[in-house]
């Protein structure tokens, strides 16, 4: 994915299929300024929803340099951190999302390990 | 050429004063400026209120702004925590003063998926600290975290990392921190913050719990390395620096009346020395608290304040009781010179009453403390730290020039009572004794030392009356020493025995003058019966001289008649 422009993570969103049947996801992720480990992060969730929830997301990218308030609404700690807001519950996915089956356990895409 | 012999003057580090009671004095200025300190202790044991009261009072004394990021307590609930301390912690978010941020992590919402950091935490941190412009920040308890993120490794690096940025940001930092079992931290922190260590303790003794503070390492400052014990009251805390405390108090020259005429004359004629301690012992029931009540009462008359600290009765059972003997202390309490500060010694430990003895003393400035009686204090700790705790407030008393008067109990016939051996460290040392004779008890006010002063040896008894407490004189005879009705009886019998003596003398005139105009009249009668035989005498002599003229005249009679020649 090229990265170009002022802010390449900033304002990114994927429009939906509004015919599919299954839950629509809306996610936040949240930087600080674009860091490697960010761009990591967005890079590899972009991939994980491009495959597993092709035209049902929506990717939020909040950079806390610019908007420090922010932190505070979803309190927010760890950087990167991707807060799904929907579907219920609110479930916050931390780290640079490299372990791919733990992002989908956290998008609940697969079955929590008992 | 190094080594220049002369002092060269200490440059102290930057402090930042915290504005806690006491806190300041054994640190000499407070918290290390611009550093982070860290503040462990168990459960209770005040964490949290420290570093508020740092916040607030630097807040509202030292007008620096202070961020409260608190990992704990909701900041609703922190507002109304601190409201009944009277720290309105939403004026001052409302004035910009002050900052509080709740950090909430939810374990079961996290997933981790890989590398992260706690960037979101700095940036929080940074925008509370960068929209005030806080001096001041309190981490309330960062050890939180840990439960939050399960990569250890990663936390602790970021810690660290937290620290030396809050270093960088020039601000003074308070971290609070669990107590482990067997270390300082539960998870170790105390390697990060390597400049200030300050241990907050809450141990239950005998039932009674003690708060202590103590200061584990403060880097670059001298500090007292003692345990210092707190207290948490209405006004938030309260250290008491007592262990540093010396004998450098100025002995004053002054002295004041004890309330008893009598007494005073018995100490040298002038009562005690102001600044110094008194004790006044005695067994139970013979009149402890009315001398004591004597002194608070002359001292508010002279207008002077007067602190009484009553550990067996109540406030309005004092005043009631000394009504009987004539002392009125109600005016005295309404007008404010008086002051009754009455607990029951188990309410809290040791260290406890003396930090709020001293609180009270600090608060009020009398210039005369009652404590009645410091006997009971044996209950909430042994001999020797009551030993201790006193010789600590009477040191911080006579530092202030205040009069101390302790009522002991004692049991038995010990004189010396002193299952305290608190004796010692009195300057003036006061008994009541009852004297059992004939049936009956009194009592006998013997004064067992003072010092710098003339005092009497001799026992006076004590007597209780509705004017207030009155000394007498004991008769001392040959019976020995008698009291109460022995003492009436002998000096009635006394007054007998001279009576019938004076009646006796008169007697004995009367006597004499009888005799005396007896034998006058013997005199006369001799007088006369001699005059008397005086006139026989002449008569005799009369007739005789008579009865020779008569036989003169006779024989020239004859003669003539025979016509002799």
């Amino acid at each position: 994915m090229a990265l170009s422009g002022d802010n390449p993570l900033m304002g990114e969103k994927e429009s939906a299929n509004e015919t599919a049947p299954e839950r629509r996801y809306e996610l936040r992720l949240y930087v600080a300024g674009q860091t490697p480990r960010s761009l990591e992060a967005f890079a590899n969730l972009k991939k994980i929803c491009e495959e597993h929830l092709k035209d049902r997301y929506s990717i939020e990218v909040i950079d806390l340099l610019e908007n420090p308030k922010l932190a505070r609404g979803d309190q927010i700690l760890a950087i990167p951190t991707l807060v799904r807001k929907l579907p219920e519950p609110i479930r916050k996915i931390i780290g640079n999302m490299a372990d791919t089956e733990r992002v989908l356990i956290g998008l609940d895409l697969r079955p929590r390990k008992s | 050429m190094s080594g220049s012999k002369e002092p060269t003057s200490v440059k102290q580090l930057p402090k930042t004063a915290t504005g806690i009671d006491g806190f300041d004095e054994i640190t000499g200025g407070g918290l290390p400026q611009g550093r982070p300190t860290l503040i462990c202790g168990g459960p209770g044991s005040g964490k949290t209120l420290f570093g508020m009261e740092f916040l607030v009072r630097g807040a509202r004394d030292f007008d620096e702004p202070g961020v409260f990021m608190s990992f704990e307590e909701k900041d609703t609930d922190l507002v109304e925590n601190f409201s009944s301390l009277g720290f309105y912690l939403d004026d001052l978010v409302a004035r910009n003063k002050m900052a509080l941020d709740y950090v909430h992590i939810e374990r079961s919402e996290i997933l981790e998926t890989g590398e992260f950091d706690l960037e979101g935490l700095f940036v929080r941190l940074g925008f509370a600290i960068d929209s005030i412009g806080a001096k001041r920040v309190v981490l309330d308890t960062i050890e939180a975290l840990f439960s939050g993120f399960p990569n250890e490794a990663i936390l602790r690096a970021e810690i660290r990392r937290l620290f030396r940025w809050l270093k960088d940001r020039g601000v003074t930092a308070v971290i609070t921190c669990e107590q482990g079992k067997g270390t300082l931290t539960r998870h170790g922190l105390e390697e990060y913050v390597s400049d200030c260590v300050i241990i907050l303790d809450h141990r239950m003794i005998e039932q009674v719990a003690t708060r202590r503070l103590r200061i584990l390492k403060y880097r670059g400052t001298t500090h007292g390395t003692n345990e210092y014990p707190f207290l948490i009251d209405e006004g938030g805390l309260y250290v008491l620096p007592i262990t540093s405390l010396g004998l450098t108090h100025k002995a004053l020259n002054e002295r004041i009346s004890s309330g008893v005429p009598r007494l005073d004359n018995m100490l040298g004629g002038e009562g005690y020395f102001r600044g110094s301690s008194i004790l006044v012992t005695g067994t139970a029931g013979t009149g402890k608290t009315s001398l004591a009540a004597h002194f608070a009462n002359s001292a508010c008359l002279r207008g002077e304040r007067c602190l009484y600290l009553a550990f067996e009765e109540s406030e309005s059972q004092i005043v009631r009781n000394m009504r009987s003997i004539g002392i009125d202390l109600q005016p005295l309490l309404d007008n404010g010179l008086l002051h009754f500060h009455a607990t029951r010694p188990s309410l809290c430990g040791l260290e406890m009453h003396l930090v709020s003895m001293n609180k009270l003393v600090r608060d009020f400035k009398p210039s005369v403390v009652i404590m009645d009686p410091v006997s009971n204090m044996i209950s909430v700790g042994s001999a020797a730290e009551v030993k201790s705790a006193l010789m600590r407030f009477i040191d911080s008393l006579k530092m202030e020039g205040i009069t101390a008067l302790f009522t002991c109990l004692i049991v038995g016939q010990h004189q010396d009572l002193t299952d305290m051996g608190v004796s010692s460290l009195m300057d003036t040392w006061i008994t009541v004794r009852d004297i059992e004779s004939g049936g009956e008890r009194n009592r006998g006010l013997y004064v067992i030392k003072s010092r710098g002063m003339a005092h009497s040896n001799q026992v006076r008894e004590f007597v209780l009356s509705s004017d207030g407490v009155r000394l007498v004189d004991v008769y001392v005879g040959p019976g020995g020493v008698l009291t109460g009705a022995a003492r009436l009886a002998q000096e009635s019998k006394d007054r007998q025995e001279g009576k019938e003596l004076e009646e006796e003398i008169e007697r004995k005139k009367r006597e004499f003058e009888t005799r005396k105009l007896a034998v006058e009249a013997q005199v006369a009668g001799m007088l006369a019966e001699l005059s008397a035989q005086e006139k026989e005498l002449e008569k005799i002599a009369r007739e005789e001289a008579e009865r020779k003229a008569w036989a003169e005249r006779e024989r020239a009679e004859l003669a003539r008649q025979r016509h002799a020649d």
